[in-house]
């Protein structure tokens, strides 16, 4: 039974019907007086370097402004990436560069009084590339001659490992063990490579900012950014601009899924206001946001395993290697949760070597992306143990349940592996991963159909499982705060730096502020992310907010608490251990009289020894507890074809005590959907020049509504004791198992192994080919 | 060129170029509920109802209305005040997460409930299947039309 009263309710969000009616503002919902439009020049090659711009013919016509590029913007290195600072991606990029690194580099911007004009000039922009040989193979990236696209002037702020030289843009290594001992005492080894593809958020709302100057004279940034205090602090780097100068608004976000993490646009904007002292709006179109925004990561994993004839793993080598493309953005993070997000899940293996390396290349540019490089690394780990468990007979299931970390145990790979530096240990308080593996079996019913072959005509179905877990926000380094106040009718404003993208978050801290306070949710009124208004929170990454963020604002709201116990024990005269608090009221056990919030804040506000009940606090957390997920699919191969149709899908997830239901399965589905969709349909096609072909919707295709597969989901509640009310994160976890699942599903059908996705017919029909030849 | 358009059963006068499609001039004239998501007619959060049917105002030329045309957008089926029993249904259903395909999904929706007033999931998903949403995999959109048809069947 809930214990609470609003925690675990599915409360309507609170922005919900402001945005079902139209009435919510989105950046380019607000109008500007007097706005400059701005258009972005892009590089046609991969990699060139300008030996001159000429920009005259573009100034000539009538209605532009200015033109931007190397030769006229001051050269910041800095890294786009959005993080905390300082940042564990490196500086190696400029807002204006003459070096071009991919098809779709900056090369300059036009800005002009209209979108028509800056459209029309933009074509006469005169640019001189001496064009060089580009790199496109993440393989040979290392290779010594192989050309390089940075060079040792670029480095991290955080000094961590960069040998522009071999093109290497991160490298992480870490084992534990003794893996020649691993290797004695295999009775086989199972070794496999498994290649995630790229892959674009496709969050609904391009990426838009506007600036402008406001009546005092401040810059105000109004940006689709999932990091405002981030795009505060980086605009004043690239821009060498005073922080204090700039006030960061986040508006209604359209969707983010990593890739509004990147501040790579405001930059621009803020530059073209500081320079005309005019507002300015940059918005890019779809086409700019597949070539030029950022994607996820293609990540090369090999997986080694030394196994006993009983199933047990004697050692276990995995070697990621990850495609960043032209720059370094998260290049280190995600390679690195490429193994500590996955690794720690099977911590019973006592040898284990973790090898990362990530490699530029002209390619496009990875960023964050939902999942952030566990996709990558589940779909390398997931089929491995289906290969394994086939090889000896023994049940998937089964093998999961006996192999994965459960309470009270913990992994090397939490302590040796963090973001950049060492990890931080911890130890597994909550984890519900059997129930969700028994919910997806029985649903699924994996029993009646796993290696059953079910045949109609040349039509055969199969069943796939994958596990996995993520983390909740980063541990000893991201920071969130709260500040609330009290209202004469008992109502609280909540101000957070914390960044709703459409996650619902100002929904569900709101109704931890409303639990922690024994009030209904409509008394609380959260304002978020306005870097001049409410106190710093590192924004929305990492699926920290919930388990982050919730903890401040808890910790917040009890101390509002206690002054709302104090003012109380003064006006009824009781002594504060006799009183607690019930809906909005404070109540005195022993006296048998209570009071009610409203009035406790009409006297505190104007009655004796006059105050605001107010408080502020800030929290950084020690752990990251892992949300666990099971997830089931079936599919129906076409062996004429080699079409596959995913049926079902199951997802159970345990993430500690959902705050609000509701909105933790739309994250789930949505997430699952993602993940399906880019399990069957998404991929990057590339001419073999670097272009980026199929730059649109109709082109890279997303899942429709029409297109998803009977779907059900189960929130499995189990209770994080570190978590606020017992909450874990459960945003990304989702997008981990549709990918693997579907290729054990696969496999389970026709008995082709899947070793990179999409599952399109031809890539199927062709692997059908292949491999029953071999 | 000017025209009269009609826009939630107001007319209203705005100015537009020959070349310039129905979105850019709707948000021009401050009807920013009609979203710009990939202006190619893929994604449909710029749909709205031109005489009762969905379009892609993004591929639509302004120029091809007129003034006795009648256009919808999805303030004109209920605002925050009085919302209409499919925007309530779409809050109530957890259907809306980010919200910058919803005003397209609630139309798509209206659109459909108009034509069919006890559509089956089937019949849902084909009538939403113009309209992108990347945040809620389409579950909850689809219960929350079948809840509007419920809720509508009542009235």
């Amino acid at each position: 039974m809930n214990k609470y009263t609003t925690v675990g309710k599915s409360e309507k969000k609170v922005d919900a019907l402001s945005l079902a009616t139209g009435s919510s503002m989105f950046v380019d919902d607000f109008a500007l007086k007097d706005g400059l439009y701005c258009k972005l020049v892009y590089s046609p090659h991969a990699y060139a370097e300008i030996l001159d711009i000429d920009d005259s013919k573009v100034l000539a016509v009538d209605g532009v402004v200015d033109v931007l590029h190397y030769k006229n913007v001051k050269q910041i290195l800095h890294t786009s990436a959005g993080q905390g600072f300082p940042e564990p991606s490196p500086y190696d990029c400029l807002i204006f560069d003459h070096i071009m690194r991919f098809v779709g580099d900056r090369v300059a911007m036009v800005v002009a009084e209209n979108r028509k004009i800056a459209h029309k000039a933009a074509k006469l922009l005169d640019v001189k590339y001496n064009i060089l040989e580009p790199l496109f193979d993440p393989e040979k990236a290392m290779d010594l001659e192989s050309p390089k696209l940075h060079d040792s002037s670029h480095a991290y702020p955080i000094g961590a490992k960069y040998v522009p030289e071999k093109n290497l843009a991160a490298e992480v290594e870490i084992g534990f063990g003794d893996m020649k001992k691993g290797e004695k005492e295999a009775d086989f080894v199972i070794d496999e490579t498994y290649n995630a593809h790229y892959g674009q958020h496709c969050a609904i709302e391009p990426h838009s900012v506007k600036t402008m100057y406001d009546e005092m004279g401040r810059l105000v940034i109004i940006s689709s950014t999932q990091v405002p205090f981030h795009v505060r602090r980086i605009v004043a780097q690239a821009c060498d601009y005073p922080l204090a100068k700039i006030r960061v608004i986040k508006p209604r976000i359209g969707g983010g899924f990593g890739s509004k993490q990147e501040v790579f646009l405001e930059p621009l904007a803020a530059l073209v206001t500081i320079r005309h002292k005019r507002p300015a709006r940059l918005v890019i179109s779809r086409a700019e946001v597949f070539q030029c925004s950022r994607t996820r990561h293609p990540i090369r994993v090999r997986l080694r395993t030394g196994v006993k004839n009983n199933g047990e793993i004697t050692f276990l080598e995995m070697d990621s290697l990850l495609n960043s493309g032209a720059y370094g953005s998260h290049a280190l993070t995600v390679l690195s949760n490429c193994g500590s997000k996955v690794l720690p899940l099977f911590n019973k293996i006592e040898n284990m070597h973790f090898l990362g390396r990530s490699v530029y290349t002209n390619l496009p540019v990875g960023g964050a992306y939902r999942g952030y490089g566990a996709t990558q690394g589940y779909f390398g780990l997931n089929q491995h143990l289906d290969i394994l468990t086939r090889k000896l007979n023994l049940d998937l299931p089964a093998y999961i349940k006996k192999y994965h970390i459960q309470v009270g145990e913990t992994s090397g790979v939490f302590e040796a592996l963090g973001e950049g530096k060492d990890g931080v240990p911890q130890i597994i308080n909550s984890c519900k991963l059997d129930e969700c593996i028994d919910i997806c079996i029985r649903e699924i019913d994996w029993h009646s159909k796993r290696d059953k072959k079910i045949t109609k005509g040349d039509k055969v179905r199969g069943v796939g499982l994958a596990v996995s877990m993520q983390g909740s926000a980063i541990p000893l380094i991201d920071m969130a705060a709260a500040y609330m106040k009290m209202n004469e009718d008992g109502s609280f404003n909540l101000n957070i730096g914390a960044t709703d993208i459409g996650t619902g978050s100002d929904t569900v801290l709101s109704q931890i502020a409303a639990e922690a306070l024994s009030v209904p949710l409509a008394k609380i009124i959260p304002f978020s992310s306005d870097t001049d208004r409410t106190p710093f929170d590192v924004g929305a990454y990492a699926s920290s907010t919930t388990y982050l963020s919730g903890r401040a604002v808890k910790k917040c709201a009890l101390k509002i608490k206690d002054q709302i116990l104090k003012v109380a024990a003064e006006m009824m005269g009781s002594d504060l251990e006799d009183l607690y608090v019930e809906a909005s009221e404070v109540f005195d056990k022993k006296q048998k009289k209570s009071t009610s919030y409203g009035d406790i804040c009409c006297y505190a506000l104007y009655t004796h020894k006059q105050f605001q009940i107010q408080a502020e606090a800030s929290e950084i957390v020690e752990q990251s507890p892992p949300p666990f997920m099971a997830q089931a699919a079936e599919v129906e191969v076409d062996t004429k074809t080699g079409a596959v149709k995913v049926l079902e899908f199951i997802s159970a997830v345990d993430c500690g005590q959902a705050i609000n239901p509701q909105l933790a399965e739309g994250q789930v589905e949505g997430a699952t959907v993602n993940g399906i969709s880019y399990a069957m349909t998404e991929e990057y096609v590339f001419s073999d020049k670097g272009n980026l072909l199929n730059k649109g919707f109709r082109s890279y295709k997303i899942s429709t509504a029409a297109d998803i597969p009977k779907m059900k989901t189960f929130v499995v509640e189990s209770h994080e004791s570190s978590g606020p009310f017992g909450a874990k994160s459960v945003s990304e976890i989702g997008i981990n198992g549709p990918m693997p699942a579907i290729a054990n599903a696969i496999y389970d059908a026709i008995g082709v192994r899947m070793y990179e996705a999409p599952f399109t017919p031809e890539k199927v029909y062709r692997a059908m080919q292949v491999q029953k030849i071999e | 060129m000017e025209v009269i358009l009609n826009v939630n059963g107001k007319p209203i006068k705005v100015e537009f170029t020959p070349e310039e499609h129905l979105l850019y001039t709707l948000r021009q004239n401050g009807f920013t509920e009609v979203k710009s998501g990939c202006k190619e007619g893929e994604c449909g959060a710029c749909l709205v109802l031109l005489n009762g049917k969905p379009v892609n105002s993004c591929l639509m030329f302004t120029a091809s209305v007129t003034e006795e045309d009648k256009l919808l957008t999805v303030k004109g089926i209920g605002d925050l005040h009085e919302p209409h029993v499919i925007q309530e249904a779409f809050v109530d259903s957890g259907a809306v997460q980010c919200g910058f395909c919803t005003p397209g999904i609630v139309l798509a929706s209206y659109a459909l409930l108009q034509e069919n007033s006890t559509p089956t999931e089937e019949e849902v998903k084909k009538a939403m299947d113009g309209n992108l949403c990347r945040c809620t995999g389409y579950v909850k959109i689809i219960e929350a039309v079948q809840l509007a048809a419920k809720r509508l069947q009542k009235k």
